[in-house]
């Protein structure tokens, strides 16, 4: 998951926490219209919604699992409240939200498939980011060593990684199909959140994205 | 005149604390009018000239309005001065802080231990004592509203308190959304549970037992119901502390010099408690104690809403801040949990935190750091959205 160490944000530093967010956290950001209602799920430190609610005026809330990124992103002024994907986001009223974000979080829920629900209960859109299983480094080490593979993306072993439900592009388009979701925009990165101009063939995608964004709204 | 104000000041009868008093009462929850409300007050910092900047602060069970102050009478420093002050996560240099003694309170606001309606002035003063009428949480609060009008406020900035402060909190939100701004309930719960109201009916039944009480009619005979009382705030001090606190305070260390006894105290955490009764009979009111606990007992919000918490707060606008401390078995985290969805389930803008630590539910009331800082950067970011610098 995210190993990158969580980012100090000085009170009012706006542009400092623009030009240092995470580069996927950017790509998610400008996925979402300004002033809209934002709930992201496994926020971290907040840098998202800080960067919602100073640069775009969002009302955005978060959630996080981790009691000490919990306290660090309140006492920054944020909204964020502690909870677990799992659970708590049945108790949120239907269409409380635009956009519900979950990023590099779905592979790692219990229930991704119930937490992709809820998302799209609580908000017309759900804005899902997850790293990719397909990626061909992932299944070169698998096929060559016959070992589960150790990349950048994937850096923990299988007795010890929260990522229990690991997926590829194409597994989630089969998902969303599935489960009658409509796919209103994706995109492919590597792993620091770059745009990677796979963008005409999912399958070259799937091949050579580490991760991949998802913007989701439920079919009419 | 419907309305007085009368200031701190020494009179035959001991010390006045300032106050406001309102001729046209208040209606209570159970049906009965108070003839004339008193509500006992403090104020901190300055209010700015757009009246924005005011919190309120709301005090627990055997708290006071005396928060950030000496207390008059014990000498003792302010409840909440770890919380409260210049440079404090409530900073007095930014807002104007309120504190009033609770209704059914014995620190000058109407309660037991005030003068009864229809007595006259002067003379040897004829109080409530167990006449008073009991009260609920929303009662204090609407006796607080009262005192916020009067001060010329139209929105606090900020209510906060924890314990029955935090349930005050609530009912606040609840009751006059358009008038608060952000809500921080510390410590507490939405309802009081049947472990809470048992330890509570044993406070009530040790004053209840102790002779001196007289039927609630003590302060006729000049007396007070001092080993009741201390005994009550003995078992209810255990409840605000955890196991860990008691034991890194205490462990199973004897008094120095003591020898097995049966009946002198022993144990240091047995002295330790005793200290705590014998100096909380000093300042507090039995028959207040009394009234209070049974305030707390009482509510329930959820009940005031239809069985449904949510509802309570249904489009508010407040921004909430919920508050547990880890080892507060008083007021556990599930309780804070449970208020948090109620309100993500009303769609209310939200933070909650439980903050680590070992020191039971009086931790809010002591030095932790996390607690602070989460408060302050909670009251920082709300205040930045309303242009309070």
């Amino acid at each position: 998951m995210n190993a990158e160490p969580p980012q100090a944000v000085r009170p009012g530093g706006v542009r400092y926490v623009a030009k240092n967010m995470r580069l996927d956290l950017r790509l998610i950001a400008g996925m979402i219209a300004p002033a809209s209602r934002v709930l992201d799920i496994g926020c971290g430190d907040g840098a998202l919604i800080a960067h919602l609610t100073r640069e775009l005026g969002c009302d955005a809330r978060g959630i996080e699992i981790d009691m000490a990124a919990v306290a660090d992103a309140v006492a920054r002024g944020l909204a964020v409240m502690h909870g677990d994907a799992d659970t708590d986001l049945a108790h949120y009223p239907d269409q409380a939200f635009d956009y519900v974000v979950l990023s590099r979080t779905l592979q790692a829920v219990e229930r991704p498939r119930e937490v992709l629900r809820q998302m799209l209960r609580i908000g017309a859109r759900a804005v899902v980011s997850f790293p990719n299983f397909g990626h061909w480094l992932v299944r070169w080490q698998l096929l060559s060593s016959g070992r589960m593979p150790l990349t950048p993306t994937w850096d923990r072993p299988w007795y010890e990684t929260p990522n229990i439900h690991p997926c590829t592009i194409l597994d989630f388009f089969a998902l969303c199909r599935g489960e009658g979701y409509r796919v209103e925009q994706w995109l492919a990165a590597n792993e620091a959140g770059r745009r990677a101009p796979w963008r005409r063939s999912v399958r070259l995608a799937n091949l050579f994205g580490e991760q991949a964004l998802f913007v989701l709204h439920r079919a009419a | 005149m419907i309305v007085a104000e009368t200031p701190q000041r020494a009179t035959p009868h001991g010390l006045a604390h300032q106050a406001v008093h309102f001729e046209d009462g208040l209606l209570l929850d159970c049906g009965v009018r108070l003839g004339r409300l008193s509500v006992a007050y403090r104020t901190c910092g300055r209010l700015n000239a757009e009246r924005s900047n005011a919190v309120l602060v709301c005090h627990a069970l055997t708290g006071d309005q005396y928060v950030a102050e000496p207390h008059p009478l014990t000498g003792k420093p302010g409840w909440w001065e770890a919380v409260v002050g210049p440079g404090r996560p409530v900073d007095t240099n930014r807002f104007f802080v309120i504190s009033a003694n609770v209704l059914g309170g014995c620190m000058g606001s109407s309660g037991p231990a005030s003068q009864k309606d229809g007595q006259a002035d002067g003379g040897s003063a004829v109080l409530w004592g167990t006449d008073f009428p009991p009260v609920t949480i929303r009662d204090m609060v609407r006796a607080q509203k009262r005192l916020i009008e009067h001060l010329g406020i139209e929105r606090l900035f900020a209510v906060l308190g924890g314990s029955m402060g935090g349930m005050q909190v609530l009912e606040w939100a609840a009751l006059y959304p358009e008038s608060v701004f952000a809500a921080v309930p510390v410590a507490t719960a939405a309802y009081h549970t049947a472990q809470n109201i048992a330890f509570h009916e044993v406070g009530r039944q040790a004053i209840f037992a102790d002779p001196d009480w007289a039927g609630g009619r003590y302060w006729e005979a000049g007396k007070v119901p001092a080993r009741g009382l201390a005994v009550a705030r003995m078992t209810a001090h255990i409840t605000y502390l955890s196991e860990q606190a008691l034991t890194r305070k205490f462990g199973r260390r004897l008094r120095s010099g003591a020898s097995l006894t049966l009946f002198d105290d022993l144990f240091e955490v047995e002295s330790y408690l005793r200290h705590q009764g014998s100096t909380f009979v000093a300042r507090f009111d039995a028959n207040s104690y009394l009234s209070i606990t049974r305030a707390m007992d009482f509510f329930d919000l959820a009940a005031e809403h239809g069985g449904d918490l949510a509802r309570a707060f249904a489009g508010a606008k407040t921004r909430f801040c919920v508050i547990s401390f880890s080892s507060d078995w008083l007021f556990p985290t599930a309780q804070s949990r449970a208020i948090a969805r109620a309100l993500n389930q009303a769609a209310a803008n939200v933070s909650f935190v439980e903050v680590e630590s070992d020191k039971g539910h009086d931790a809010f009331l002591l030095d932790e750091p996390e607690f602070h800082r989460t408060l302050a950067g909670f009251l920082s970011g709300s205040g930045r959205l309303i242009g309070l610098s």
